[in-house]
Formats: C-alpha cells, structure tokens, sequence
C-alpha cells in the first residue's frame, strides 16, 4: 500500500493579527530532528513553537535505518514503541563481493539490551509518530505552512520573518534552533557556508514494493552479477517496500536515470522478476561537509542544516537524533537560567566532534565505493579479492560503518579499573533492571547510580539510583571492581565515575564543570 | 618497531628473481593487482602501521 499523505491543518497564526509575546525556543523545520528537538524541549518543561514550510510528512523513504541509539532517544519521546512495532529490525550486515559473501558484522552481539541494533522504518511513518505526539504535548506549539524567510539577532533575542498563507508576520524568540536540512534556508540567510568535500558519484535509490522472503539482514554487493560492475545495497523496510540504491558512476544524468522507463529494467535485474511496484525514485550524489561551528549567538543548527554525510552509514538522520540529545538539555538549562550560555559551547565542541568522526567514517567508505581511477581502484579491487581467500581482508571491506554513539572527550573523573563500555563521554549501556531497563530510570535529569557495594551519596541536584546488580550490570558497570557510582547526564552520557563511593564535593564539582560549560 | 633498511635477506638475488618473474608474461593492469594484493599481504603480516607508514614514506622519497 502507497503512503496516504495527508496534509495536516494550517491554521492562521496568532502573530497575523496581534505581536506574539516572546518565544524561548522557536524551532525551524519539522523533519525527524526538528520535531524531536522540540518534543524534547517540552519534556525537559520548555514551550516550543515549531515553525515549518509544508504541511506534509517527508515524500519517499528517505532515512530508513534508525540505530539503537536513536531507538533509546525515540523512546524518551514517546515514539519508541511505535518505531519498534512498525519498524523491520536487523543487525547482521552482509556484503558480497560478485556472488560470495565476503565480509559479515553484527552490531549488537550480546544481549541485555532494550533496543535492537537496528530498524528500518520510512522516515514519513518516523515524522507521523512525532507530528502525532507533537501536537498531543501540550508545550508544543507546531505550525505548518509557517515559512521562515528571514532572522536577524541582537545579543539578546532573534527575530524570525514568517510567510503563511495569509500573510506575513514576526516572532522573538531568545533561542531558534534550525533543523532545516542540508539546504538549509537559514544557513543561507546568515550567509554561512559548509566546508569539506562534495563527491560526484550518482547513485540511483528506489523504494518498491513488492512480496518476497527476503531476510531482513543489510545486504550489500560490489559489483553483482545483476549491476554491470557497480555497487548495490538493499534494505528491507514494512509495508512490502524495499529500498534499493544502485551506484550509477559519474557521468549519469539524473532525469534520465529517474525515469521509470530506464529505473524498472535495473529493478528487475536485481530481484529477478518484474512483479513489483515502483514506489519512489531519485537520483543523489553527496557531501560529506559540515558548518564550521554549531552556535551563532542566539541561532544554534542541528542536524543535516549543521552537517551532511553520505547515506553509506545511516549517519545522518542519527546523527541528527544525537545532536538533540546533546542540545535538548543545555537549552533547557540555560532557558531555565540554572546554566549560561557558555553550557551551548559544550555542545558545539561535543557534537563538531562527532560530526567530524562521522564524516571521516563516511568519507572512508565512500572512497572505498568510488576509488579514484588508476592505483587506488588497483587496491580496493585487491582487498576484495582477498577477502575471497584470507580473513584478514574482510574487515577492510567498507560498505559503510554504520552509527554507534560517539564516546566524547569529556574531562569527568575516571577509574581505568572499571569496564570500557562505561567510560566517560560514552552513552550508559543499557542493562536489565526488573521487568525493564536502566536506561528507562536514567534521562531528563542528572543521576548518580550506585552499582554493587556502593551507596549513592546525597548531592544537590542529583538524582541518586540503586541499579539492581546482575550479570550485564557486572560486565558493563563494575568489571571486578566490588562497587562503583557513575554520574550520568540527562543525555544519558556517563560524565565521570568512581570505583566505590566518591565524596559529595567531588560530584559537585563535576556538576559545576558542566554547567559552565568545561566538561 | 623500526623499518629495516638494511639488508635482511639471506640471498636477496634469489627473491628479486622470484618477484620479477611473478610479473613475466603479466599485462600492465595484471601486474599492478598482483603488487596491490602483495602490499595488503605484507601490511598485514608486518602488523604495525608505523612501519608500513616508514615504508612507504621511503618508497615516496
């Protein structure tokens, strides 16, 4: 069954007919980064208004692969039960090199955890979920068909321009977060650009729908019987549908390729019947390129407006996910005046970071799938040939390195004795608790969870946590240490961490380190 | 590790021998997958990108 794309209601803004009061958080676009940084914001207690240019959900797939931590941050929002249920879920991907596989991870080979390590799921059913929550939260103020065709700033306040139907108006607002997408209209207005590499291959990416068995593994190919030298990846997603994407080399032009005339003869070569429906099509090339920073004075960018990768990965509407798990609570924070300005230079410098890992990672595997001509084309056909016949080779195969949450480079207190897995800077690993799980009691708020012999100490404005010791608790939290408590930030990322019970003043430190922004 | 740049085969006349007659009968493109896959193989037993950077930083000289 085709999406049924349903425009939501526009109704005239207050703003046409009497000056709004001032905004604390005005939110520009509505895709799955925009609408979860301002349902975020809300849960965190702050009145947004989202602004957005159309009145429908995304047209065609687009983001498929939503990664665990995504899944974690859905959850929070009140969407993950439905993005679980919906979603088709994986974990092994399987790459071929002609007809023999070649090279096969799993990214999540141990259990204990509440989310799987992958599902794929349209992006327009992602934004029906959160549109549908949006306009339930009561501090959501979601309007459609509200252009924002200016913004100017003061040191104090911004000011968007607003085209509706009906007309023109303005908003202050003392933040605008932009999650506008790679072309992002905002970026253009403050006349910033990205830097880094734009690739010129095409590749041609088709959703169709159609019955089959196929197992719900990623599965990718270098160069396949079935596309002439070239390289295939195929996802499968609910509904029937199936996402193909063809690399199409560097001489393709686009409104050829796209036709359906040109698009079904390809299809059927890969599935090998035509008995199918073409769903959507279109034909990309890619950046791998980011904003220099992240923050301009009262203007923050998040998301593809902030940074671009190739799809090789799923690195980009996830890391866009992750961008709002980095900014809902610093925004909140300031907004609530517990913290100033200085805590949003935190999130420039922790997520220029992770874009710039994610745009080495992306780079390197799209050099991979478009080598150069001559002796770099020599070396990659090499490893694939070895991978055929010696193990050392498969792991050098790259048909994208798919998201994990960065591990920041945070400052907070450590204790080399403890597991890796729940070093500062990283995401807490999940682990059962009861009939649920620890990240279910972690979010929102700062906590301190005491593992094994430990008591959480009392300190102003921290939550303190037992965790409930089993084996996964053991491996990740405790390795052969007797007790440990962690400091976990609203995010969920552990900020520092202490073998037994630390000192009071030692967590109110590291608490003050981050609200100024140093940690 | 350090990257020998002494000699460090016993009968280094032998194994040049045996590497160029590798190439013999080779068309150009043939060769040059034969030294890639060759290259791989060797990064990998050497086991340390230091010496392989050496390596090749000597080979770009």
């Amino acid at each position: 069954m085709p999406y049924d794309y349903r425009p939501y209601p526009y109704s005239p803004p207050p703003g046409l007919t009497t000056p709004e009061g001032p905004k604390p958080v005005i939110v520009i676009g509505a895709g799955p980064v925009g609408l979860a940084m301002a349902l975020e914001l809300a849960g965190l207690g702050v009145p947004v208004t989202v602004l957005d240019d159309n009145d429908v959900v995304s047209i065609g797939s687009r983001a498929i692969c939503w990664s665990k931590r995504s899944l974690e941050i859905f959850a929070r929002l009140g969407v993950g039960a439905r993005a679980l249920d919906k979603g088709v879920t994986w974990q092994v991907g399987r790459t071929y090199h002609r007809d023999v596989e070649v090279f096969r991870f799993d990214l999540l080979p141990e259990d204990g955890h509440r989310m799987p390590a992958f599902v794929n799921l349209q992006q327009y059913h992602v934004e029906e979920y959160l549109i549908e929550a949006a306009l339930a939260h009561p501090l959501v103020d979601l309007r459609f068909r509200n252009e924002a065709i200016g913004i100017d700033q003061t040191e104090d306040v911004a000011h968007v321009s607003i085209r509706t139907p009906d007309g023109e108006y303005g908003l202050r607002a003392a933040w605008v977060v932009a999650c506008d997408g790679a072309r992002s209209p905002v970026r253009g207005m403050l006349g910033l650009d990205f830097e880094g590499e734009p690739f010129e291959e095409h590749f041609l990416i088709a959703d169709i729908e159609m019955q089959a068995e196929f197992p719900p593994d990623r599965r990718f190919w270098f160069a396949p019987p079935f596309h002439d030298g070239q390289s295939a990846l195929l996802h499968k997603q609910p509904d029937d549908i199936y996402r193909i994407d063809l690399q199409l080399g560097w001489g393709a032009d686009p409104e050829v390729e796209k036709a359906h005339d040109r698009v079904r003869p390809r299809i059927e070569k890969v599935v090998g019947h035509g008995d199918f429906r073409i769903d959507w099509v279109s034909v990309y090339t890619f950046q791998c390129r980011r904003l220099a920073r992240f923050v301009h004075g009262r203007i923050v960018f998040a998301g593809d407006a902030a940074h671009v990768v190739s799809p090789f990965g799923a690195r980009g509407g996830n890391s866009g996910l992750q961008d709002v798990d980095a900014l809902g609570w610093r925004l909140a924070e300031v907004v609530a005046g517990r913290a100033g300005p200085g805590l949003l230079a935190a999130y420039d410098r922790e997520r220029t970071f992770a874009a710039d890992e994610n745009i080495r990672e992306s780079t390197r595997a799209t050099r991979f799938l478009t080598p150069a001509p001559g002796g770099e084309t020599d070396l990659r056909d090499a490893v694939l040939r070895l991978a055929r016949k010696a193990e050392f080779a498969r792991p050098m195969v790259n048909s994208g390195r798919l998201s994990m949450p960065c591990v920041y480079p945070v400052p907070g207190h450590d204790d080399a004795r403890l597991p890796r897995a729940s070093r500062p800077g990283a995401v807490a690993p999940d682990a059962p608790q009861g009939a649920g799980f620890l990240l279910d009691r972690l979010g929102g708020d700062f906590a301190l969870v005491a593992f094994g012999e430990a008591e959480p100490p009392e300190a102003a404005g921290v939550r303190p946590l037992v965790a409930e010791m089993n084996d996964h608790i053991r491996a990740r939290y405790l390795g052969a240490e007797a007790g440990a408590c962690g400091l976990v930030r609203p995010d969920q990322v552990v900020a520092a961490r202490w073998v037994g019970t630390p000192e009071p003043d030692a967590i109110a430190a590291e608490l003050a380190a981050i609200r100024e922004g140093r940690a | 590790m350090n990257l020998v740049t002494t000699p460090n085969l016993p009968d280094p006349d032998a194994l040049y021998a045996e590497l160029a007659a590798a190439h013999r009968g080779l068309r150009p493109a043939e060769s040059a997958a034969l030294n890639s896959e060759l290259v791989l193989i060797l990064a990998n037993h050497i086991g340390d990108a230091e010496v392989v950077r050496a390596a090749l930083a000597l080979a770009r000289a």
